[in-house]
């Protein structure tokens, strides 16, 4: 390394002495078409790698998107493509191209050009056109997702922990039972669910970070965080949302395509929907990871069927039999509420 | 002292009226007064940029690091642990020293480097001499200036070595990650020397940012109106005014940290269960920290930035032997962008269960701040559209800053948008974004300050031949690795991982992370050419027989070739004509200094 080093600054000291040698002036104008022609050759070649970079990632860029407003999403992402690409390619073009066409030459003079008021606005006004397209078309999508879930939509409460994901299901009656950090205990009660409350008797809780959802059905993830500061992170259904202690942050949306798809879509037999933690979290922040299993209904209703409620399972005592037998709830319109 | 402190603007003969008392004003200074605890203003810009080199070659070592787990997650490499020792045990970097890495990388580049190191450099360095003044407004302020930020560094530098590593939560340390002992390593002793050493950063920076703005404000030179200001000087003073409005708030975003962590407050802690047990606090919020912070968080990218700008303008328009295009529309946007600055912040926390109308508010800012920045581009391309164009090593790196400004710049219209942002935030997207155009671009801005104004620091020419050769690595390197991130942002590859190998959407990165580890590998010894060039072109560089080598209008141009402390010798220079006037002078130049008059019957730009 050292070596190379050596060698390096060797050759430019050499040329700074030829320099001196053979007359400043003549060497400057040689350097000075030198670098125009590099800058050129820059730029093609950046061109032909940008080529080459999007047909080698292309296939692996937007995933395809599995839900609702992810299409939506990804009809925006394209638009600001063209748009920031267009602009890309005319000023990088015009700024490898003027510093080649007006390179100094001993003919040359430049053009004494202060200013030009016309111009001026012209540029001034054509990006903020540009930018009021952006503006709309990102706020009513924004709008959108960010609107009230719709009635039907069933809701699941997603909580953080270092470092794992824990799911709640509302259970037959379709209500979230209170739960209080200050009960927590690793033990038997993983997110502090108060037992006297009891709308947390049918609650179902999966500790594997396994969340299921029925496809084109719409889901409510209630969001909420036991230590520090997470994120819900969902690429294939664009979307994203942090899990802060203390508050409970919420999004919805809508899964089109069932996993089992998805293995056939992809081609990857053993592709799952994950969920990553996306705010930094500690040491295991990279290993945060849940997975999303979206089905039919029936499958669903079956799988829900085989489970037993947070309290049969957390207290395997005489008054967890009549919850554990409990049908799974496949009537999510009533209304949900978490207090 | 008073032969070092030198007032006034027009009062040229203060610097030998004092002389008088004091016997000759040029005795032998002791060397620990003239080099050390100098108030020679172009004294503590070079120990600012030298402090500041010394910081990029160790924070951009921490990425080798970094980029070495990422891009080889399987395979040891032996050499890291004869570096990190038990951090890096069998050559395999340990999961929380890499978080602590990518903190300490992020914290050094952003604010020890491209804050203290860019604008602490620049500033100092060419406001008294761009403005007509023999020093600051208060030498000894900014002596303390230059002495608080190296305080600041010990204090990052030894919490790199302390048992529990230095502070991993990130640069922007949330809480409760950060606030909790129990949630990381890093969050211990680690986390405290952090926020000492933050702390006497912001004091720095306040001490250095009031001194410019009153400076620029006070002490330019007759004729030197503000609207005959070099845009370098512009583009610092905005820079300045962004650092002291908003230093401040992140200072108090601090305090209440510091409280929390350890006196029992709980202005960002609420409802929390860790480490075994549920801890007393209640009320708190945790994003209360995310607002104070981004406040001083989003200027900040634009206290990186300006500086640049400024460089890059006076730069183009210099090597295009040209005027800046549109020079007062220059101004008008730097102003755009430092007002605009302040009312965007919360664009980095559209995810974070902040209101959605607030959320859109804040799109339609963040977006505004596009107009300003692409004015400043199409002003540049102008400038040197016929243009007569030297292709100096400073050139170079300025023609870079444009096209990595425009390139970073255009993927900030995907993040500022909340509806495209919940989508790619905090995804490599961002990572790729932020790099090119603050960390890069920035650096392009700043190198091309060093290699132009190399000469009037040290009255010698950096190598031309080095010069080159850095700027294609570092160019071609810095694409070659931040392009493809985007694609790994738009598949939703989450930043801050440490192993994206259990991830089925992820691991099929694996080769492009090589790629990209081993440019990184090769962009960090170029910077080592750098940096060679640098120290040894102080002592063996081609020496400086003119006064004004680039034939520039501009004053520090003016001032002998090893000017010494109040910059001229006799009179200060009196200014006559904006800072652009890059036509015939009648003479054969193609310039004229901004100290000669109009010729009759000529008009004012």
């Amino acid at each position: 390394m050292m070596l190379v080093f050596v060698i390096i600054y060797q050759i430019a000291k050499a040329s700074e002495y030829a320099t001196i040698l053979r007359g400043e002036e003549k060497i400057n104008a040689r350097v000075n078409r030198t670098m125009a022609w590099l800058l050129v050759a820059f730029f093609f070649l950046g061109l032909y790698g940008i080529w080459m970079c999007h047909e080698a990632l292309i296939d692996r860029m937007l995933p395809v998107s599995a839900s609702d407003h992810g299409v939506q999403y990804d009809s925006m992402f394209v638009v600001t493509l063209v748009v920031t690409g267009i602009v890309f390619f005319i000023t990088q073009t015009a700024l490898f191209w003027f510093a080649y066409r007006y390179q100094s030459t001993e003919k040359r003079t430049a053009f004494f050009y202060p200013h030009n008021n016309k111009l001026e606005l012209l540029w001034t006004t054509v990006p903020a056109i540009a930018m009021a397209v952006l503006v709309t078309i990102g706020l009513r999508n924004w709008i959108h997702m960010t609107s009230a879930p719709p009635k039907e939509a069933m809701v699941v409460e997603v909580v953080g922990k270092q470092f794992n994901w824990l799911i709640r299901y509302p259970g037959k009656d379709g209500v979230m039972g209170k739960r209080d950090f200050r009960k927590i205990n690793d033990a038997n009660n993983v997110l502090g669910l108060d037992w006297s409350d009891k709308d947390n008797a049918d609650d179902i809780i999966a500790q594997n970070g396994e969340l299921h959802l029925v496809v084109n059905k719409p889901v409510s993830l209630l969001i909420g965080s036991r230590d520090v500061i997470h994120d819900v992170g969902l690429p294939h259904f664009r979307m994203k949302m942090d899990a802060v202690p203390g508050i409970v942050t919420t999004i919805w949306f809508t899964p089109t395509i069932t996993t089992a798809r998805m293995k056939e879509i992809t081609g990857n037999k053993d592709f799952v929907y994950e969920i990553s933690c996306d705010q930094m979290c500690g040491k295991g922040h990279y290993s945060m990871r849940g997975t999303v299993i979206v089905e039919t209904q029936e499958e669903y209703d079956a799988w829900m069927a085989k489970q037993q409620t947070y309290y049969a399972s957390a207290n395997p005592a005489p008054a967890a039999d009549s919850t554990a037998a409990a049908q799974p709830t496949t009537d999510s319109v009533k209304a949900i509420t978490m207090k | 002292m008073s032969d070092v402190i030198i007032q006034g603007t027009s009062t040229a003969h203060t610097h030998d009226a004092h002389g008088g008392h004091h016997g000759h004003e040029h005795h032998e200074q002791h060397f620990i007064t003239k080099y050390i605890f100098s108030q020679d203003h172009k004294i503590i810009g070079k120990q600012f940029l030298i402090t500041g080199i010394i910081w990029a070659i160790i924070g951009a070592l921490m990425s080798v690091f970094f980029r070495l787990q990422l891009g080889f997650p399987n395979e040891t490499f032996p050499i890291m642990e004869k570096f990190l020792g038990e951090w890096a045990k069998g050559g395999k970097l340990n999961p929380e020293f890499y978080y602590a890495l990518v903190t300490m990388h992020g914290t050094i580049l952003v604010f020890f480097v491209l804050t203290a190191g860019l604008s602490g450099t620049f500033a100092n360095l060419l406001i008294p001499l761009q403005i007509g003044a023999r020093d600051m407004a208060s030498p000894f302020m900014n002596m303390l200036s230059y002495w608080f930020f190296f305080i600041s560094s010990v204090f990052m530098f030894v919490s790199l070595f302390i048992q529990t590593g230095p502070a991993s939560g990130g640069w922007t340390t949330y809480p409760p990650l950060s606030a909790l002992k129990e949630a990381s390593m890093g969050s211990g002793l680690g986390m405290d020397l952090w926020l000492i050493s933050m702390a006497l950063f912001v004091v720095s920076s306040l001490l250095g940012g009031l001194n410019y703005i009153s400076t620029i404000l006070n002490m330019r030179t007759k004729g030197m109106t503000m609207t005959r200001m070099p845009l370098t000087i512009w583009a610092l003073f905005f820079t300045a005014v962004l650092g002291v409005l908003s230093f401040p708030v992140l200072f108090s975003g601090f305090v209440l940290l510091i409280f929390d962590r350890n006196f029992g407050t709980s202005f960002y802690l609420s409802e929390i269960f860790i480490g075994g047990k549920a801890l007393s606090h209640i009320g708190g919020s945790a994003i209360l920290y995310q607002h104070l912070f981004w406040f001083l968080g989003h200027p900040e990218v634009y206290i990186i930035m300006l500086p640049g700008m400024g460089m890059a303008s006076e730069v183009l328009s210099n090597h295009s032997r040209k005027p800046i295009f549109g020079y007062t529309a220059m101004i008008i946007s730097l102003i755009g962008i430092t007002v605009l600055a302040f009312v965007v912040w919360a664009h980095h926390m559209f995810v974070t269960g902040m209101s959605p109308f607030l959320g859109s508010i804040f799109v339609l800012l963040t977006l505004l701040i596009a107009v300003p920045s692409a004015v400043k581009v199409f002003n540049w391309l102008t400038t040197m559209w016929k243009g007569n164009i030297r292709f100096t090593v400073p050139m170079m790196f300025a023609i870079g800053f444009v096209s990595l400004f425009i390139s970073g710049g255009l993927t900030g219209l995907f993040l500022g948008n909340s509806a495209l942002d919940i989508h790619l935030h905090d995804t490599y997207f961002v990572v790729a974004h932020f790099h090119i155009v603050m960390g890069v671009s920035a650096f392009f801005g700043m190198f091309a300050g060093i290699y132009h104004w190399f000469p009037k620091m040290f009255g010698r020419f950096m190598n031309n031949t080095l010069g080159y050769i850095h700027f294609f690595i570092t160019l071609a390197g810095a694409y070659l690795i931040f392009w493809p991130m985007h694609y790994e942002g738009i598949a939703g590859m989450p930043r801050r991982y440490y192993d994206y190998s259990a991830w089925e959407s992820f691991k099929n990165f694996e080769s492009l992370n090589s790629f990209i580890s081993i440019a990184a590998i090769l962009v960090f010894f170029a910077q080592l050419i750098f940096v060679v060039n640098f120290f040894v072109s102080i002592f063996r560089g081609r020496k400086m027989t003119t006064q004004n080598p680039w034939g520039s209008p501009t004053l520090e141009w003016t001032t002998p070739i090893n000017p010494g402390h109040g910059n001229w010798e006799g009179d200060i220079p009196e200014v006559y004509r904006w800072p652009y006037d890059y036509k015939d002078d009648g003479n054969g130049n193609d310039f004229i200094s901004q100290t000669t008059p109009l010729k009759p019957g000529e008009e004012a730009h």
